[in-house]
């Protein structure tokens, strides 16, 4: 079979329970695409040779009646792997072999997935296009000039160009569906406890959640049965009847409410975006949908919230970089010099301005106007959700505020690229789930996404509504391999 | 408002995080254009709004103070930049 890497997960999943294809034969070709394909700079560690010796002895003795059935797999290189490199996207993290595993890749690994590889993003996740990765910049399968979106910009350019079946990043203002936007693929941010956060490099532990990237919807609702659970090791992990997602993902949404939030319309959005947008909305009614206009009239302050909440978080969790115990050490004439240097020297600029922002809003005569403020402000934007939700089942907006900007074109102007989070973060600050779906091309042929927000624990509606949705739509995308030499 | 550069050197050390003149200006810069887009939060009234410290709506829970983990103390100091085998080593800190 020539054409493994370009079936969907559940193809592959059903090709090794009915023994057409073995996990070695898979593993291989997902390995062999991913050797040709290193100009995307997608990886920052393979672990080719490990995944083809696991999937043998997963073929030797195969468990057909796992969920992941000997299917390999790359990762965003934020999740802690056992004795394997977990950078983070950063020098700081170049050498740290992790002696733990994340809940949410191990929850993968004992469905009998693979891992193949770690995948590049933005240092710490903090990053809309993946270009502050110390290990350079991905390019987005879609065109060789154009960024991937960030943070999970390695995951998402991995999926699109079909190196991994299917991948994990985390979303903290945007950071899966933001980047599945611009490649034109499928990523969730589920509800804020749905995913456990052990063993995931902590960016803003507020806001922070791991979830799954796919080609379509029916893959991601596996692979988000899979990765969420309840983990007493992640305090704040929420313990709830979690759906059998995959299984019960239907396409009938005759009925569903879903809000039109008039706010999103924000000003100088591209005409493509509200056309979008509006035939997101003619497909929601063909599916049976109901359509509502709605308001979250705080939609313009969860930006300047989350540039207050997310680097104060930031900037605490990013103190335990010392030089000491791991990663990157600095020599320094005494240990406070040693300290600086190595923080200096192991961060990269957008990391070390947001530890600056962060502390500066902590500090002593400033955390009332800054962090306190935004922390009520926050409570406003999440009062707006719970209002809306007493009308609607669901909202959709656009993903993001346009399609892929070209690599370098934003990088000297941190509030514009700030910008293009413009619709994700307020889902984040309220903690609810999101879905991007691929819906159409701009008049460069770039994809473009639409997000339907759900209520809390309520992924299994959204991804309904993403599955229905996705039929109608029917999204082709154009990749052509011209990477392939 | 506006953010000087000694400001900017006070931030630092408390953020140890050395700066010499050039980045301390390219930060001052790129943090003022920063605050003028935070500071639209000042338009809000919110004197008699409950800060929002966390979305999960839960109480923490209690669990049994056990050990899980193995030893893994050979493991861990091999990731540190500098040990003797037995403890991390840093800088002299006490003369």
């Amino acid at each position: 079979m020539s054409d493994i890497t370009k079936q969907t997960l559940s193809e592959l999943v059903n090709n090794i329970k009915e023994k057409k294809l073995s996990s070695s034969e898979i593993t291989q070709a997902f390995v062999d695409r991913s050797e040709k394909s290193k100009e995307l700079n997608t990886y920052i560690t393979e672990d080719f040779s490990n995944a083809l010796e696991k999937a043998k002895k997963f073929d030797d003795n195969p468990k057909l009646d796992l969920k992941l059935p000997g299917i390999p797999m790359a990762v965003k290189d934020l999740f802690c792997t056992a004795n394997v490199r977990t950078t983070a996207g950063s020098k700081i993290l170049n050498n740290f072999v992790p002696t733990y595993e994340s809940t949410v890749t191990q929850n993968i690994w004992n469905e009998g997935a693979i891992l193949i590889g770690k995948l590049n993003c933005d240092e710490f996740a903090m990053g809309s296009s993946n270009e502050t990765s110390f290990f350079g910049n991905v390019q987005n399968p879609i065109d060789k000039n154009l960024v991937p979106g960030g943070s999970s910009g390695g995951s998402s350019s991995a999926v699109a160009a079909q190196l991994t079946p299917i991948t994990i990043g985390t979303d903290t203002g945007g950071s899966i569906r933001q980047p599945a936007s611009f490649t034109g693929t499928v990523g969730l941010k589920p509800t804020y406890g749905s995913c456990s956060r052990y063993g995931i490099v902590a960016f803003a532990s507020s806001l922070d959640q791991a979830g799954p990237m796919a080609q379509n919807v029916q893959d991601c609702a596996l692979l988000q049965e899979v990765i969420s659970s309840y983990d007493q090791k992640d305090s704040t992990s929420i313990d709830f009847k979690r759906n059998q997602y995959s299984k019960e993902l239907t396409k009938d949404i005759k009925g569903k409410k879903i809000g039109i939030p008039k706010e999103y319309r924000v000003d100088g959005m591209p005409k493509e975006i509200d056309d979008l947008w509006q035939k997101g909305i003619e497909y929601a009614k063909d599916c049976g949908a109901e359509i509502i206009d709605i308001s979250l009239p705080y939609t313009n302050y969860a930006l300047p919230t989350y540039y207050i909440v997310a680097p104060a978080e930031a900037s605490s969790n990013l103190a335990r970089y010392d030089g000491v115990k791991y990663g990157f050490r600095a020599d320094g004439e005494n240990l406070i010099d040693m300290y600086e240097k190595t923080r200096s020297e192991g961060f990269g600029a957008e990391v070390q301005r947001r530890i600056m922002i962060g502390t500066y809003v902590l500090s002593s005569g400033y955390y009332d106007a800054y962090y306190l403020k935004a922390q009520k402000v926050r409570k406003l934007i999440k009062n707006d959700f719970d209002e809306a939700y007493k009308k609607v089942d669901a909202i959709l907006t656009p993903s993001t505020p346009s399609s892929a900007f070209k690599i370098g074109e934003k990088t000297n102007d941190p509030v514009s690229m700030y910008l293009n989070d413009i619709f994700t973060v307020p889902v984040n600050l309220a903690g609810l789930p999101g879905i991007s779906i691929p819906a159409g091309h701009d008049s460069k042929g770039y994809p473009l996404g639409l997000q339907i927000i759900g209520k809390a624990f309520d992924e299994q509606n959204i991804l309904n509504i993403a599955y229905a949705m996705e039929e109608k739509i029917n999204f082709k995308n154009k990749i052509t391999d011209w990477w392939i030499k | 408002m506006s953010i000087d550069l000694k400001t900017i050197k006070h931030i630092s050390k408390l953020s140890r995080i050395s700066v010499d003149e050039k980045k301390a200006e390219k930060l001052a810069s790129d943090m003022n254009s920063i605050f003028d887009f935070i500071e639209k939060l000042n338009e809000l009234k919110t004197e008699n709004v409950e800060p929002l410290t966390s979305v999960a709506e839960t109480t923490l829970k209690l669990r049994p103070d056990e050990v899980k983990s193995k030893n893994l103390r050979e493991q861990i100091i091999k990731n540190s930049p500098k040990d003797n085998e037995d403890y991390f080593v840093v800088p002299k800190v006490i003369e």
